[in-house]
């Protein structure tokens, strides 16, 4: 049915909702061409309603091991055109019917372009699909002013595990703690296949237990949300640092960040998509990096001790930290990629060097 | 790493000219290679025999030279500039091949001259299909099962390995001629000899056929600190076994998995590191098989090449530009994403369009071979279009062809024979997409089609539902025809034309609908980055959504119609004067816009212009353009002059509409353009003309033609470039004429002129205010008039004219201006016999040979005629008759190796692909650069076969005399040789094919003729007598088909015995 996307700033655009009524959440846009099932599937996702900037969604249709998560996180996909009839060799079936059967709205026919320089300009914000059949457009308006924001935000206790898991791996080296504050399946696969026994923790597990004794390092999952809502997982944070080796990704290097004291912001609009370009400071070396955050470390807060590793080549924000003495280093961008190049892969066997080092 | 201060000097080598496979996507690349220098303050030389260039204009480089791509004339232009590197990546494969030899030969090493962009092993390792095959085992990449024979043995062997069907490729053959797709052993038997033989060094690869797979090509940029990045993927519609040159090609890749696309990234990293390209473009195709995942490489290309151009204008990346910054030794990370201006250079772009190519082939003038694709490259040209989804793409970048599809529906409508769909959809060619929706509106399903086409069925389904809309459109009459199916119709590429004609309603009315549901066209940016940064580069195209950007400006501003898809008759020299046209006007402070949809050009780079539209040049799409650029400041009105018959075409609808053109206007154009109305203005003029007829019927035809007398020239009105024209000597022939010209009816008749034989030909460009006419150049031709003007050397000044006619001949022409009304251009053809001076046409525009006129004679003559539309006359404008700078000879190149089987006789239907010019200080030297840039080597002795018709014999002695002197030995075939010997020459006699052993085809072979001089006797000759030729040209041995032009080679032979000289045009 004919539907509008309504910003919370008031801001309409028409579009076809497919699938019939609702949806909202803080309307954020990925300029990454693949990987739409990658993205809504990913928990950091939460929450929001995802604008894929390419127009032709759902060509190749869905499959089995493109999956993040269990299910779809995002709160919505909007997009220009969305292929009912998909087609690959090994695609289970396609994107309308795997979000309907999730119950992921969809809004499609959008002026996607113009959204996107909307966001891009007056920044990320909530919005909602609003059809005939909800009410007048005014009422609509009303309704999007009263969306909240997504700052201050815990979302972590949403997508985290509820109890502790292992991913076993027989004759691994070593042993590593996993803080779940919605950890992607692809980042778990790549710790696994740097060669790592894993053990993921619910998202509010105290620092004793993921610095047990059987633990070589600690890994801190990326995740949705404001990084500043959450002072528990902080604090625990903070607490391990110093017992072993530490590598974050995206929520983990903000959590880092901020247990280091510093603080995070959010961008005016984030950084997500495929091909964000990160220069690491010590080769001079240019990674083009998978990114999806709305929140960033703010250098100025950090202490001495820490140093800025990588840097985004278009604002200068910062895309690694690391230590200067502890055996501890994170990542703003995701190496694990799903969707997204494999530039930045070399950080998991990073981890492992660190490892190494510490505990020979 | 900043730039290297080293490098104060860089040698550009161009492509020469065009040739299939090899067209204006280097006069971009070498455009922007030199602009990037120059920005640096890098002094720069460009060697390039093309004068039909951009790149070529003495203001773009330092020092220019139009000379051969040969290795002695490089090494000449090396001694004298002493250049301090040499860029060999942007001028295609024949600068790359030069660049080889010349390092080969130590002259780089002997001058000091250090290669840049890539190095010699780097080059050697990509091109080399050998080692490159080695190198991918090394790498751990997967490449088709196969290897190289040099012998019938060895190819038995490997045929074995890799089954049938097996493609087969002979090494180092022209234009990769030879090879093939053997289905069977026979095949096999026969493809894998010819190869062989034609290889010069007896070596065939033959590998395993990976046919109907996916095939992807990514465009990849590397620094010297090994930084890699993709800058855009391009998925071929058509699969595997269609040279992606010839496929019909997508931006970005749509059908593949992230982690299916992610491998081949990594692939791409992978091979460019490996291959050690150390800085720049390169090209890497691949091959995907949908059901096993499994990919193979192909080749990779160390150099930027036409799918880096394509990307390119797709993305919004100068390749080109940044490739030639990096080979300075910047980094990525240091160079600045020119479009949006504040982001870097080091990333990968990201589309929010979807972007198709088509490609453009001119099978019709090579009736002799059949038109099928293959995996060698067949096509002439190419469009491009951009759309907010692949359907709306897909039918804008048809319409482009200008071969008078609207789109994909109602493209051959009827004209397909439907009883053959099922061969033109197993055998593809240049239609298979029409035949295909055909297909499918007969009701055959997507998974058939795919079976028969391998194409992917994502692109057969959106085909399908394009199917499906014409359809529900043809349930409607236009005035109860629902918002949301009208809006649909038009976001999936429809033209008002098309929607009119569904409905039954006219084109005109549909307009009207569109306002009743408020839709309108939107206008959106190619910006590199999908919005994600804000972009002020003014790189346009039109959809179909709800906000437009990019809003025009208040400035005064003029529209430059572009020329569209290359093909025989119009190219590159059109884009040429679009470009010179553009900058005039931007010089007088006049905003420029551009529209043009192809993507090898100059004219389509985003900062040639003010404001770029990528658009088809079609009514519906270059009125909307009109119509929202005339909403802000002021629209002077649309230049239609500059880009060739394409927007010539357009002139009359667009004045019809209320749009002012600029120049010339309609009334003149159809004086010009009309036969009938053009006869009456020359009566009027007391003009000579040949005698003329129409006809619609042969008996018609035959009385005109008893009427007018023998030879005639006969062709079906309405065409370009001679299509399908023909010199008829008689009865028969006629007859057989017009039962073969194809749509004869009474408002298109056939038109019969007298042949006027053996007329000397002359071509004129000018320039007309109304109040002056300035000549800007005659040419005389080099071969007589009946090889149309396309196809012939011609040379300037005009040589071996009488004064007295010639001004005569310009008293002419200025009077014809004058009295069509021209404002600008003007190209007119005259043909002189017995001293009479006889119009043959006129064409009100920009023409083929007005670049080559402007490098003769230091006068930017398009810019001369901008002016003009924009009210500046001649005489304010201080222009007078053109003077030579030198001898300047334009030649000519042709695609005949590329059409296996065809007579590369000259006739006056054009089969040329590209010029070049010869500058020299007598005609002599001029010609033989000529011919050297044209690749014909002519020999310096040896034996010359001679055959000629009896119109000719009466020139034979004088050609038999010069020959004889420069002590050449002679060979004829009887008729010739009585001749020869009543004129008391020393011949030797050699048989026909067809009179017994051994023959003219076994001397040739056996290398014991070294030029073959022969002139046809007419259509209905001989056959043995096209069996030579094909001979010499597969052999590669000299063949002249016209005794002028044989005449003329005697004094290039002289003058190649000699020491030849090279000049710079700044210094004529
Ligand atoms: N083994 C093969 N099986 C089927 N088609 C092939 C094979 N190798 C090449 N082709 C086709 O031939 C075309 C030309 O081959 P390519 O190696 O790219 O030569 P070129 O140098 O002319 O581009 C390719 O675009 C592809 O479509
Ligand atoms: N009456 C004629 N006698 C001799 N040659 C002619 C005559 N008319 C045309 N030609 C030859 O045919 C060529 C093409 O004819 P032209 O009218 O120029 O067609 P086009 O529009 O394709 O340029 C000319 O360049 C000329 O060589
Ligand atoms: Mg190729
Ligand atoms: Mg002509």
């Amino acid at each position: 049915m004919l539907a509008h996307l309504i910003l919370k700033d008031g801001t309409c655009f028409n579009g076809f909702a497919p699938l019939g009524r609702g949806g909202g959440g803080e309307v954020v846009f990925t300029t990454a061409m693949a990987g739409y099932q990658e993205i809504l599937t990913d928990p950091s996702f939460a929450g929001q309603m995802v604008v894929m900037t390419f127009p032709e969604q759902g060509v190749y249709g869905v499959h089995a091991d493109l999956d993040e998560a269990a299910k779809p996180w995002a709160a919505g996909l909007i997009c220009r055109r969305l292929t009912l009839q998909p087609d690959h060799a090994r695609s289970l079936g396609d994107l309308a019917g795997w979000l309907k059967r999730h119950r992921i709205p969809v809004i499609a026919e959008v002026d996607t372009r113009a959204l996107t320089h909307h966001l891009r300009d007056f920044g990320a914000q909530p919005g909602l699909v609003w059809t005939e059949a909800d009410g007048s457009l005014a009422a609509g308006k009303a309704a999007a002013a009263q969306l909240p924001d997504m700052s201050g935000q815990a979302l972590a206790a949403l997508v985290s595990c509820r109890d502790r898991y292992e991913i076993p791996l027989p004759g691994a080296k070593f042993r590593v703690a996993v803080l779940d504050g919605g950890i992607k399946a692809s980042i778990l696969k790549q710790l696994t296949a740097a060669g790592y026994h894993l053990e993921v923790f619910p998202w509010d597990a105290p620092a004793s237990e993921l610095t047990a004794k059987r633990f070589h390092g600690l890994f801190l999952s990326n995740g949705p949300g404001d990084p500043g809502a959450l002072p528990g997982m902080r604090k625990e944070v903070e607490a391990a640092i110093g017992r072993l080796p530490i590598f974050g990704i995206c929520l983990g290097h903000q959590l880092l960040g901020q247990a280091f004291g510093g603080s995070t912001f959010k961008l005016k609009f984030g950084h997500r998509g495929a091909n964000q370009p990160v220069l690491d400071l010590a080769t001079r070396r240019v990674q083009i990096t998978a990114q999806n955050h709305g929140f960033a470390v703010d250098e100025a807060s950090l202490p001495p001790e820490v140093e800025v590793t990588h840097r985004h080549l278009s604002d200068n924000t910062v895309e690694g930290l690391a230590h200067r003495t502890l055996p501890i280093f994170s990542l703003q961008h995701h190496p694990e990629a799903s969707p997204g190049p494999h530039d930045a892969r070399g950080a998991f066997a990073r981890f492992g060097r660190m490892m190494e080092a510490f505990h020979a | 790493m900043p730039r290297n201060p080293e490098i104060t000097s860089v040698l550009v080598l161009g492509a020469g000219p065009i040739q299939i496979g090899q067209a204006c996507e280097f006069d971009y690349s070498g455009t922007q290679a030199l602009k990037a220098l120059r920005e640096e303050g890098v002094r720069t030389i460009l060697l390039n025999s093309n004068p039909a260039s951009i790149m070529t204009d003495p203001e773009r480089a330092d020092a220019t030279y139009l000379e051969p791509l040969t290795l002695a004339v490089l090494e000449k232009v090396i001694e004298r500039e002493r250049p301090a590197a040499l860029l060999p990546t942007v001028g295609g494969q024949t600068a790359l091949n030069l660049a080889m030899e010349a390092h080969r030969a130590g002259i780089l090493e002997r001058h000091g001259v250090r290669l840049i962009g890539a190095q010699p092993e780097a080059i050697a390792r990509g091109e080399d299909r050998e080692q490159f095959k080695a190198l991918m085992d090394e790498l751990g990449l997967d490449t088709c099962r196969g290897g190289f024979a040099h012998s019938m043995e060895e190819a038995r062997e490997l045929v074995r390995q890799t089954g049938f069907p097996a493609i087969l490729r002979p090494s180092f053959t022209l234009g990769g001629s030879g090879g093939g797709i053997a289905y069977n052993v026979e095949e096999f038997e026969a493809i894998a000899q010819k190869g062989l033989d034609l290889s010069p060094i007896r070596q065939v690869l033959v590998e395993e056929s990976i046919l109907g797979w996916k095939e992807f090509e990514l465009e990849v940029v590397r620094d010297l600190d090994d930084n890699v990045e993709i800058i855009c993927g391009i998925e071929n519609l058509d699969p595997m076994g269609i040279h992606t040159g010839d496929s019909i090609t997508v931006a970005p890749i749509l059908t593949l998995t992230d982690p299916e696309y992610q491998r081949m990234r990594e692939a791409a990293k992978a091979v460019i590191r490996g291959v050690g390209v150390e800085t720049g473009g390169s090209n890497i195709q691949f091959a995907l098989d949908p059901e096993t995942g499994r990919i193979i490489v192909i080749e990779m290309n160390p150099r930027v090449s036409r799918s880096s151009a394509l990307a390119s204008k797709a993305t919004g990346f100068p390749i080109a530009w940044v490739a030639t910054k990096l080979a300075l030794g910047y980094r990525l990370w240091e160079l600045p994403n020119v479009i949006t201006g504040r982001t870097k250079a080091a990333f990968e772009p990201v589309l929010d369009y979807v972007v198709v190519k088509v490609p453009r082939f001119t099978f019709e003038k090579f009736p002799e071979t059949e038109p099928v694709l293959g995996i060698q490259m067949k096509s002439v040209g190419e469009t491009m279009a951009i759309g907010r989804g692949f359907q709306e793409a897909l039918q804008k970048a048809l319409r482009s062809l200008e071969e008078g599809h609207q789109g994909l529906a109602g493209g051959l409508e009827g004209k397909l024979d439907l009883s053959r769909l099922k061969e033109h959809l197993l055998t593809p060619g240049p239609q298979r997409v029409f035949w295909i929706y055909q297909a499918l509106k007969a009701g055959h399903t997507v998974d058939e089609l795919h079976r028969l086409t391998r194409i992917t069925p994502w692109f057969l389904q959106e085909m399908e539902e394009i199917v499906v809309l014409e359809g529900r459109l043809r349930g409607f009459p236009l005035h109860r025809l629902p918002g949301e199916l009208l809006e649909k119709a038009k976001r999936a590429g429809f033209t008002d034309a098309q929607i009119a004609a569904f409905c039954g309603a006219k084109e005109g009315e549909v307009a009207g609908r569109l306002k009743t549901f408020g839709l309108a066209r939107a206008v959106k940016r190619i910006d590199t980055c999908s919005g994600e940064f804000q972009a002020e580069t003014p790189y346009l195209y039109q959809t179909w959504e709800q906000f437009s950007e990019a809003p025009p400006t208040d400035r005064p501003k003029a529209l430059v119609l572009g020329s569209g898809p290359n093909r025989i008759g119009q190219g590159v020299e059109f884009d040429c004067c679009c470009v010179q046209a553009v900058e005039a006007i931007r010089a007088k402070g006049v905003e420029a816009i551009l529209l043009n949809c192809n993507p090898e050009t100059v004219s389509t780079d985003f900062d040639i212009s003010d404001r770029l539209y990528f658009e088809p040049l079609a009514f519906e799409d270059v009125k909307a353009v009109v119509d929202r650029e005339a909403a802000g400041g002021k629209l002077l009105g649309v230049f239609t002059q500059f880009g060739g018959q394409t927007p010539l075409k357009l002139a009359g609808r667009l004045q019809a509409a209320g749009v002012p053109l600029l120049g010339t206007d309609h009334k003149a154009i159809m004086d010009a353009e009309d036969r009938k109305l053009f006869g009456g203005v020359l009566e009027k003029l007391a003009i000579p003309a040949a005698p003329w007829g129409t006809a619609v019927s042969a008996p018609q035809a035959l009385e005109v033609a008893s009427r007018l007398g023998y030879p005639v020239m006969v062709r079906p009105s309405f065409v370009l470039g001679g299509r399908a024209m023909a010199i008829v000597f008689d009865d028969a022939g006629l007859e057989r004429y017009m039962r073969e010209a194809s749509l004869v009816s009474e408002d298109r008749p056939v038109l019969i002129d007298r042949y006027l034989e053996n007329a000397q030909e002359l071509d004129v460009d000018l320039v007309c205010d109304g109040e002056r006419a300035v000549v800007a150049g005659v040419m005389a031709h080099i071969e007589e008039a009946g090889v149309h003007s396309g196809d012939s050397y011609a040379v300037f000044p005009p040589l071996g004219v009488e004064e007295g006619i010639l001004e005569q001949v310009k008293a002419m022409s200025r009077a014809l201006a004058f009295e069509l009304g021209v404002r600008g251009l003007l190209n007119l053809q005259w043909a002189l016999k017995d001293g009479v001076p006889y119009c043959l046409e006129a064409n009100p525009r920009a023409s083929r040979t007005v670049p080559f006129i402007s490098k003769a004679t230091g006068v930017n003559w398009a810019g001369v005629a901008a002016r003009i539309g924009l009210g500046e006359s001649l005489a304010a404008q201080g222009v007078e008759d053109g003077k030579p700078l030198a001898v300047a000879v334009k030649g000519v190149v042709f695609p005949f190796a590329k059409f296996p089987g065809v007579d590369p006789v000259l006739g006056p239907e054009m089969r040329s692909t590209g010029e070049v010019m010869g500058l020299g200080a007598t005609f002599g030297e001029a010609y033989a650069k000529a011919l050297q840039a044209a690749g014909m080597t002519l020999p310096l002795s040896g034996t010359v076969f001679l055959s000629v018709n009896d119109l000719d014999k009466p020139m034979l002695p004088e050609l038999v005399k010069r020959l004889a002197s420069l002590g050449f030995g002679l060979c004829a075939t009887e008729g010739t040789a009585k001749a020869l010997e009543a004129a008391g020459y020393r011949v030797r006699r050699i048989h026909k094919v067809n009179e017994g052993r051994p023959h003219a085809v076994d001397l040739l072979k056996n290398g014991e003729i070294q030029w073959v001089i022969n002139t046809p006797k007419g259509k209905n000759a001989f056959s043995d007598e096209d069996s030579i030729r094909r001979q010499a040209l597969r052999l590669k041995i000299p063949c002249v088909t016209n005794m002028s032009a044989a005449l003329a080679a005697c004094e290039a032979v002289e003058t190649l015995r000699g020491e030849v000289a090279v000049r710079k045009l700044q210094e004529l």
